[in-house]
C-alpha cells in the first residue's frame, strides 16, 4: 500500500510539473511569436484567437505571472484548453476528445500485440541461445533503427500505391457514419490494418531484445539449473521458471518505453492520415497553431502517466516481493 | 553489472602489464567492427560530402523526377535536384546534431546521476525525482512543441532542445551504478585515507562507469538522430538546411509516394537505418564487454581456454557463464535492467 501512494504521489508531481512546464514554455520563448502569427495570418486572425494566443504566451501585461498561472489551472479544470485556429472556433479539449478514442485504439492494440509477439520470440531466442534465431538479431536490430515514418512510407507505396490491397489514408469510409454497427467497424479495422502492421514491426524488435537478452540472464541462475535437475519438462523450465522471473524487468521496461511508443505512433498517425492525436498535432504544427499543440502534449502527457500508473499496478500485481514489503 | 566486469578487466589488465589490450577488447567483437566501421564512413562523409557531391543539392535542372542513372545515383526530384548530392550534403548535419545533442546529453546524466548516487539523501531524493519526471514525460511532443515556438531553428539549438530533454535515461541508469559502486571497498578505502569527494567522484568511480556512459552516449546518438530527422520530417526545422529528414519533408511534401518515386525516400530511410543500427550494433559490443553472458558466439568456443591473469582461470565457452573470475550478485542483470530495483521502498 505503501509503494502505491508513493508511485501516486510521483505520478501526481509529475503531472503537477507537466502542467507548469507546459505553462512556461511559450512564456520563455525570445521574441514575440503572436506578431510574428498576425503577421503571417495577414489580418485573418480572428480577435478571440489573438486574445486566446496572447493569453497562453502571457503577453496580456496587466496580469501577473502567479495569476496567470492561476488563471491556467483555473481553465484546466475546467477543460478549457483555449481555441484552435486552425479548426476555429472550436476549442481544443473538443477537438483532442474527438480524436482520442482513434489513437487510444490503435495504440491500445498494437502495443498489447508487440509486447506478447516479441516477449514470445524474445523467450525462445534467449532460451535458445547460439541457435539460427541469434542470426535474426542484427535484423531485429536494423528494423528498429527505421524510424516508424518511414516504414509508414514504405508501407503506403508498397500496399497502397503498388499493389492497391489496403487505403493508404483516413480511418474508415467517407461514405460511413461513425457507429457501432458492423460495417463501419469493418471499414475501421480494414483501415487500421497497415498502421497497425507498421507499428507492431517497429516496435516488435525493442522487446524482442530485452526480453532475449534477460532470458540469456536468468537461464544461468541457480534455480533454473535446479529446476533441470528435477528432470522438469524444458517447456516448464523455459516458462515457468526462466520466462518468469525474465518478463519482470521487462514490465518496468515497457511503461519507460512508453514515450518512445507514443512519439512512434503520432508519426505513424501523420504519415497515414490517421485522424488521431497525431495527425491533429501534424497540423497544429504546420499551421503553428500554439493552442492546439500545447493542448496535445498536455493531453499526450497525462495519457503516458495513466498508463505508467497502470504498469505499475501491474508489476504490483506480478512481483509479490513489492506487496511484501509495503 | 558492470562492476564484476570492469573489476576483471582492470584486475586481468594490471596483471598483464599493460591495461591497453583490455581497453581495445570489446573491438574484437565482430558486431562492434562492423558498427565501427559503418560509423566511419558516415563520419567521413560528414566531413567530405559537400565537396564529394556531384551537383548542387538545390540546384534545380532539366532532369525531372528521373529514377537512378549513372549520372544521378539515387535519381532526381521533382524540381530536377539531385538526391544523391542531398543524401550527401545532409549526412553532417544529421551527424553534428546527433553528436551534439548525444554530448549535452551526457554531461548532464553524468552530473546529475552520478552526483545523486553518491551524494544520496535529499541532494539524491530531489535528483532522482527530476530525471524521473523527465522519463516519463514523453520526449518527441515535448521536442516537437519547444522547437515549433523557437524564433530560429538551426542545427544548434535543434541539438540544444534535444539535448536537455533526453538526459534522463542516463542518468537514472547512472544513478543506479553510482550506488552500488559507492560501497564497495575500493572506494571506502579511497575515503578512508582522506582523498577528496572529487578526487573519488573523478579517479575512482568515472573511470569504472565509462562503459555505462560510453552505451548511454551512443543511445542517446540514435535517439538524437532520429528526432531531428522526425523536426525536419514534419517541417519543424529549417527545412532550407540539408538533412535527410529535409529530404523526406520534400518527398513526402511534393507526393512523391503517389508519383510511385520510390528513389526519393528509400535512400534517405536506408541511410538512417544504417546509422541507427551501426550505433546500436556498436552498443551490443559494450554491452556483451559489460556482461559477458550476453556473448552469443559462445557455442562455438567449448575448449577450455586457460586466461592469463594472477590466478589461471577456466574459462568454458558456453552454459558455465559462473566460472567468470568475479563472483556475481545473484539479482545482477543487464545494466537497463535493474534500474527499478531501487525505486521500490
Amino acid at each position: 500500500m505503501r509503494y502505491l501512494l508513493q508511485r501516486l504521489g510521483f505520478y501526481l508531481f509529475s503531472a503537477w510539473a507537466a502542467i507548469t512546464i507546459n505553462f512556461f514554455i511559450p512564456r520563455m520563448m525570445p521574441g514575440d511569436p503572436v506578431q510574428a502569427l498576425i503577421t503571417r495570418y495577414q489580418g485573418q486572425l480572428s480577435t478571440q484567437a489573438i486574445d486566446s494566443l496572447r493569453t497562453l504566451f502571457g503577453l496580456d501585461q496587466e496580469a501577473s505571472l502567479w495569476s496567470q498561472y492561476l488563471d491556467y489551472w483555473g481553465n484546466l479544470f475546467s477543460g478549457d484548453l483555449g481555441t484552435s485556429f486552425t479548426y476555429f472556433p472550436t476549442g481544443v479539449s473538443d477537438i483532442i476528445s474527438q480524436s482520442m478514442p482513434w489513437t487510444l485504439t490503435l495504440m491500445g492494440i498494437t502495443t498489447v500485440l508487440s509486447f506478447l509477439l516479441g516477449t514470445g520470440i524474445g523467450v525462445y531466442a534467449g532460451w535458445r541461445r547460439g541457435s539460427w534465431l541469434d542470426s535474426m538479431l542484427p535484423v531485429t536490430t536494423f528494423i528498429s533503427a527505421i524510424p516508424y515514418f518511414w516504414l509508414g512510407l514504405i508501407a503506403i507505396a508498397l500496399f497502397a500505391v503498388q499493389w492497391p490491397i489496403f487505403p493508404a489514408s483516413g480511418a474508415y469510409d467517407n461514405g460511413l457514419l461513425p457507429g457501432w454497427d458492423w460495417e463501419f467497424i469493418s471499414s475501421a479495422i480494414y483501415h487500421g490494418t497497415l498502421p497497425g502492421v507498421t507499428i507492431v514491426i517497429s516496435a516488435i524488435a525493442g522487446w524482442i531484445l530485452g526480453m532475449r537478452n534477460m532470458m540469456v540472464s536468468v537461464s544461468a541462475e541457480d534455480y533454473v539449473l535446479v529446476a533441470h535437475a528435477k528432470g522438469l519438462p524444458e517447456r516448464r523450465v523455459m516458462f515457468s521458471y526462466a520466462a518468469r522471473n525474465a518478463i519482470l524487468p521487462n514490465i518496468s521496461n515497457f511503461a519507460l518505453s512508453l514515450g518512445f511508443i507514443v512519439g512512434g505512433t503520432l508519426l505513424v498517425e501523420m504519415v497515414f492520415s490517421y485522424p488521431g492525436i497525431g495527425y491533429v498535432l501534424f497540423q497544429g504544427v504546420s499551421a503553428k497553431d500554439y493552442p492546439l499543440m500545447q493542448g496535445v502534449f498536455l493531453f499526450v502527457t497525462l495519457a503516458v502517466l495513466a498508463a505508467n500508473l497502470v504498469a505499475d499496478l501491474v508489476y504490483l500485481l506480478l512481483d509479490p516481493r513489492t506487496r511484501r514489503e509495503a | 553489472m558492470a562492476l564484476q566486469a570492469t573489476d576483471t578487466a582492470v584486475a586481468a589488465g594490471e596483471s598483464a602489464g599493460g591495461p591497453r589490450r583490455d581497453r581495445l577488447r570489446f573491438l574484437r567483437n565482430g558486431k562492434t567492427l562492423v558498427g565501427v566501421a559503418i560509423l566511419g564512413v558516415f563520419v567521413l562523409l560528414a566531413i567530405a560530402g559537400s565537396w564529394l557531391a556531384p551537383y548542387d543539392p538545390s540546384a534545380r535542372s532539366e532532369e525531372l523526377l528521373q529514377p537512378p542513372s549513372w549520372d544521378h545515383p539515387f535519381g532526381t526530384t521533382q524540381t530536377g535536384q539531385d538526391i544523391f548530392s542531398q543524401i550527401l550534403v545532409g549526412t553532417r548535419g544529421v551527424l553534428v546534431v546527433g553528436l551534439l545533442a548525444a554530448v549535452i546529453a551526457t554531461v548532464l546524466g553524468v552530473l546529475i546521476g552520478v552526483t545523486a548516487g553518491y551524494l544520496g539523501g535529499v541532494g539524491d531524493e530531489v535528483l532522482s525525482s527530476l530525471s524521473n519526471v523527465f522519463l516519463v514525460i514523453p520526449g518527441l511532443p515535448l521536442i516537437i512543441i519547444v522547437t515549433s515556438q523557437l524564433p530560429e531553428t538551426n542545427d544548434f539549438t535543434i541539438a540544444l532542445v534535444i539535448g536537455l530533454t533526453s538526459w534522463a535515461w542516463g542518468a537514472r541508469v547512472l544513478r543506479a551504478q553510482t550506488l552500488s559502486l559507492r560501497g564497495r571497498d575500493y572506494v571506502q578505502a579511497a575515503r578512508a585515507t582522506g582523498e577528496s569527494t572529487w578526487r573519488i567522484i573523478v579517479f575512482e568511480l568515472l573511470p569504472n562507469l565509462t562503459p555505462v556512459i560510453a552505451s548511454g552516449f551512443i543511445g542517446t546518438v540514435i535517439f538524437a538522430v532520429l528526432s531531428e530527422i522526425t523536426l525536419a520530417f514534419i517541417g519543424v526545422a529549417d527545412i532550407s538546411h540539408w538533412n535527410w529528414g529535409t529530404v523526406l519533408f520534400w518527398a513526402q511534401s511534393n507526393q512523391a509516394l503517389a508519383q510511385d518515386a520510390w528513389w526519393w525516400f528509400v535512400p534517405a530511410g536506408l541511410c538512417i537505418a544504417l546509422l541507427g543500427t551501426a550505433l546500436a550494433l556498436i552498443n551490443f559490443g559494450i554491452d556483451e564487454f559489460i556482461n559477458p553472458r550476453l556473448r552469443s558466439d559462445g557455442r562455438a568456443d567449448r575448449r577450455v581456454r586457460m586466461r592469463v591473469g594472477f590466478t589461471p582461470v577456466v574459462r568454458p565457452g558456453h552454459g558455465d557463464a559462473e566460472a567468470e573470475a568475479a563472483p556475481r550478485p545473484p539479482a545482477a542483470t543487464a545494466p537497463g535492467t535493474t534500474i527499478r530495483k531501487d525505486d521500490r521502498p
